[in-house]
């Protein structure tokens, strides 16, 4: 493990030479990122990462790409998805267009998720997907719609159990190792780089998800954020975080109105 | 074994496990006495669909209350705290809990490894590991990690375990300070809250 003191003089070198600031993030989890990515780089020496890091853009981006993690999977949790399917996109339904915004999206499997009950339930054709990360090359993956084939059996027991009735098989083409979606899916998803802890409110969303992305923020951050999620949401719309995530710590309870037993709330006032 | 090395102060007991270990915890939980000056973490490795039987399970038996661990719950003595599946549990120097989707470690998501180490971090000498039951190399690194901060590790007798590879591992590589039979475990727990 790389020491506390090694850890603030990247995050101050960082921010200086690039203008990141990932002071706000939860320590924990980011000395160990920067810790393996350090130890797997196999320098001997912390000022000689330092020193690449401030000299090389390329491995500057390289190395933000290894420290925020991107795992996900296509209907994680599906009984969230089942709440959504069941009780969230009925509501929504009612409006003429649905504006959602997947926050800290990775490499796209919950917005492909998103896109296929939006399509079972009739309502994709009326909806547009903004999906954003700070991350670069997850955003390329999520654009091209490829995912691991190993994981599709896992994905069609999550579609199964979150609602789902079709033959999973029918959303994509398999080829060498690789489940492509298909284009029907992502007519309606719009990629963007979107940086949470600076960038500011760009439309007004009927759902938000940002889910397992606040985790890695401590609570200052997590309440600019969940702000600019309120900022960002019309009154009656949806917020959803992940399981284990709450707005509690951030912002007043009176605004917002837990939504059955999952991480979704409702704004009920401005 | 150092069988005079003593703690002072002890915050926080975590315990690991995986398969077996929850018999072991349900001999052990229920009889440790209500209150307690420090917290139990408990990090085992289960599936996701166990997720709410072993919160509820263990809230039902003991009588120290469960606090439900979402990210950034204040880490209190008193309480008992469980990892959730699919998360690993990280300890912040401000005494909140973080969580983590990152990959799994030792195949594990919580991994024992990455929970002890970083108590290990906070809690230092004022930290007790204890390591159960399971079939999986996890825990070892956490328990040394713990020893090297100024901690105590404790494993539980592979004799008395129903699957002895997890602790045998941690005594194959690491020299821990106790290894002791569950009812041991248990005495060993009350007398750090007397202290
Ligand atoms: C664990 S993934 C969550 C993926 C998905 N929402 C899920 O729950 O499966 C966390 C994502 O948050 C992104 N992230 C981290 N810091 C961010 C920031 N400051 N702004 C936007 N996204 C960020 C990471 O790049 C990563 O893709």
């Amino acid at each position: 493990m790389i020491e506390d003191i090694e850890l603030e003089t990247l995050i101050n070198d960082v921010y200086e030479y690039y203008g990141f600031d990932f002071g706000s993030y939860s320590r924990a989890s980011l000395k160990r990122r920067v810790s393996r990515v350090f130890a797997l780089e196999g320098f001997k020496h912390f000022h000689d990462f330092l020193s690449k890091v401030r000299t090389d853009p390329e491995y500057y981006k390289r190395m933000i790409d290894e420290i925020t993690v991107n795992v996900t999977e296509m209907f994680r949790d599906p009984s969230f998805y089942l709440t959504l399917r069941k009780e969230v996109l009925p509501l929504l339904g009612t409006k003429p267009f649905i504006r959602i915004w997947h926050a800290g999206c990775s490499t796209g499997e919950e917005v492909y998720s998103m896109a296929i009950m939006l399509k079972e339930e009739g309502l994709l054709h009326k909806s547009i997907l903004y999906a954003t990360d700070i991350n670069a090359s997850v955003l390329e993956t999520a654009k091209s719609g490829i995912f691991p084939l190993r994981m599709i059996k896992d994905y069609a027991d999550n579609y199964r159990d979150a609602g789902g009735q079709q033959d999973f098989s029918d959303y994509y083409i398999a080829n060498y190792g690789f489940a492509k979606f298909n284009e029907n899916l992502s007519e309606k998803m719009v990629f963007s780089q979107h940086n949470l802890v600076s960038d500011t409110s760009f439309n007004e969303f009927d759902l938000i998800l940002c889910r397992n992305v606040l985790i890695y923020f401590d609570n200052n951050l997590q309440k600019r954020v969940v702000n600019l999620f309120d900022d960002s949401l019309a009154v009656l719309g949806f917020l959803a975080l992940g399981t284990k995530e709450t707005i509690k710590y951030s912002i007043s309870q009176t605004k917002y109105k837990q939504f059955a037993k999952e991480k979704i709330w409702r704004k009920i006032k401005e | 074994m150092e069988e005079n090395k003593r703690i002072t102060n002890c915050r926080v007991v975590i315990i690991g496990g995986s398969a077996g270990s929850l018999q072991a915890l349900l001999q052990i939980l229920p009889f440790v006495e209500n209150p307690i000056s420090f917290a139990i973490v408990i990090v085992v490795h289960r599936k996701n669909s166990d997720e709410q039987t072993l919160e509820d399970l263990i809230a039902l038996k003991s009588k120290i209350k469960v606090k439900e661990v979402e990210d950034k719950v204040k880490l209190q003595s008193g309480f008992i705290y469980i990892a959730p599946s699919n998360y690993h549990l990280l300890f912040e120097k401000n005494e909140t809990l973080s969580l983590d989707t990152s990959e799994k470690i030792n195949y594990s998501r919580p991994s024992i490894d990455v929970s002890f180490e970083s108590a290990a971090e906070v809690y230092r000498e004022h930290l007790i590991g204890i390591l159960l039951s399971g079939s999986n190399s996890d825990g070892t690194a956490g328990l040394r990690a713990i020893q090297a901060a100024g901690g105590i590790s404790v494993v539980q007798n592979p004799l008395s375990a129903d699957m002895p590879f997890m602790p045998n591992n941690a005594i194959l590589h690491t020299v821990p300070d106790f290894v002791l039979n569950i009812e041991e475990i248990l005495e060993f727990i009350k007398e750090i809250n007397r202290e």
